[in-house]
């Protein structure tokens, strides 16, 4: 059972891909470029398809997902965590 | 799934392009002849009408946009003969021609002069003639080079990035070597992501040439902007599916064109790509719009991949909806032709699911309806630059 995918082994974050994952839920991941499996707790409740994060990340960190910048951290994020538009903005427009 | 000698069976037409539907279409030039067509696609049985509210007081750039989208509409291989009605002559004229070109059959209306009443009368007459002639065309066998692929996704979520969009890219890069004409687009969708499709370009050229609509696109962006666009790009549903910035919706977009397909070549908005290859195309983001915009092109089968669930389809052009969220897959269904949630809990490969999407491409373009079709949804919207003069 896969409850979270990584793109890369490089990522910031998960994508979460089943549907009721709650804090305190030890998921199983995977990390689809390397094929590698890991194993994470959940630090707050993630609707399916939302970010998790598998690396700790302060304000002004660069999130990275495919191994690419995908935008700038703008509250710090705890691992395990929902990563998504509370803590994360755009550097475009 | 090899493809050197797959075929499938369309219309050939008189300029020797392959389509895989046969319409007939009442094609408005205007807002105002929306009525006449409607009128004359519920007289004449199988014949359908393609309302729209533009094409008055357009002018220069905007207008040739106009009459490019509504040509290439009527000139598509998957379009067996038009009815061409404008409230004026001059205009229809022009349509008319544009898509005579092709040999295709084709005859318009001006409904100033006569009225409603009398435009509907002569135009359904014709109507009758072609929808019974193309009742009569068949089907032949055709090379897969001669199909046309466009792609755009929609209400994209983060499995849009991990699963549906990558088969997309699994398909084209299997569809690619065998000489197939595909294209992808949906500029400011791009952006975060632009050096990555700068980096497979052809050559300089067309490198050029693609940062040069990149660029303008977003130019119009920073020029009406009032906020970061957030709910605008990525969508409110973007959103509420997990994507969180520009930049991670860009780069699961870009999943679209694989792995190993090369740039060849760039079209601005509804223009025809002159050679096989990957073209880009500057379009619009927004589902419906660039949708029409491929058709226009002259693309016969569009590939939508979604994630929350975007319902869209096209009056002439078959799309085709793939899907990898499981929660969608759950609660609507009934628009997804390919479910790829397998991907997600690795019961599915990669190949394989390229593979279902290819299967269900030439059950497509042999003639099965699309869910898109079967539900009736027949979205037709013209992109404007600006305000009417």
């Amino acid at each position: 059972m896969i409850d979270f995918v990584v793109h890369d082994e490089g990522d910031s974050v998960g994508v979460v891909v089943v549907e009721g994952v709650m804090a305190g839920d030890k998921l199983s991941g995977w990390i689809m470029d390397q094929d590698i499996e890991i194993e994470f707790t959940a630090a707050s409740d993630i609707p399916i398809g939302h970010k998790l994060a598998i690396k700790p990340m302060k304000t002004g960190d660069t999130v990275i997902k495919y191994g690419v910048d995908i935008g700038k951290v703008v509250a710090d994020i705890g691992k395990g965590e929902h990563a998504h538009v509370q803590n994360i903005k755009t550097k475009r427009w | 799934m090899d493809l050197s000698n797959t075929s499938f069976l369309g219309y050939r037409r008189e300029n020797g392009r392959v389509g895989v539907r046969n319409h007939v279409i009442l094609l408005p030039v205007d807002d105002l002849a929306n009525a006449a067509c409607e009128a004359v696609a519920n007289n004449i049985k199988g014949t359908m009408a393609l309302p729209h509210p533009y094409g008055r007081l357009q002018f220069g750039e905007d207008l040739e946009l106009h009459f490019r989208t509504l040509i290439g509409t009527g000139a598509n291989p998957n379009v067996a003969a038009v009815v061409v009605i404008g409230i004026e002559s001059g205009w229809t004229e022009r349509v008319v021609n544009g898509i005579a070109a092709t040999g295709k059959p084709v005859t318009g209306f001006g409904i100033e002069q006569h009225g409603d009443h009398e435009t509907i009368m002569k135009a359904s007459r014709v109507a009758k003639e072609y929808v019974q002639m193309a009742s009569e065309l068949r089907r032949e066998e055709a090379p897969l080079s001669e199909l046309w692929v466009s792609t755009k996704c929609g209400e994209s979520d983060t499995t849009s990035g991990c699963g549906s969009n990558p088969t997309v890219g699994n398909a084209f890069d299997k569809m690619y070597p065998h000489g197939a004409t595909l294209l992808f687009g949906e500029t400011s969708e791009i952006t975060g992501g632009e050096h990555l499709v700068a980096e497979r370009c052809r050559s300089d050229e067309v490198r050029e040439r693609f940062m040069f609509m990149f660029n303008r696109y977003q130019d119009m962006i920073n020029r009406h902007k009032t906020s970061d666009l957030s709910e605008s790009q990525p969508t409110k549903g973007n959103i509420e599916g997990g994507l969180t910035t520009i930049e991670e919706k860009a780069l699961g977009n870009i999943q679209k064109i694989g792995k190993k397909c090369m740039v060849d070549g760039v079209l601005d908005k509804a223009e025809a790509p002159t050679s096989p290859g990957l073209w880009f195309m500057d379009s619009s983001s927004a589902a419906a719009e660039m949708v029409t915009l491929c058709a226009a092109a002259g693309y016969v089968v569009h590939f939508f991949p979604t994630g929350q669930g975007n319902i869209i389809g096209n009056p002439i052009v078959p799309v085709v909806k793939i899907c990898a969220n499981p929660r969608t897959m759950r609660t609507m269904s009934e628009h997804v032709d390919v479910d790829v949630s397998g991907l997600l809990r690795k019961e599915m490969t990669p190949d394989q699911a390229g593979d279902a999407l290819l299967d269900s491409m030439l059950k497509t373009a042999n003639g099965r309806l699309t869910s898109a079709e079967a539900l009736g949804h027949r979205e037709f919207v013209l992109t404007r630059l600006y305000e009417s003069a």
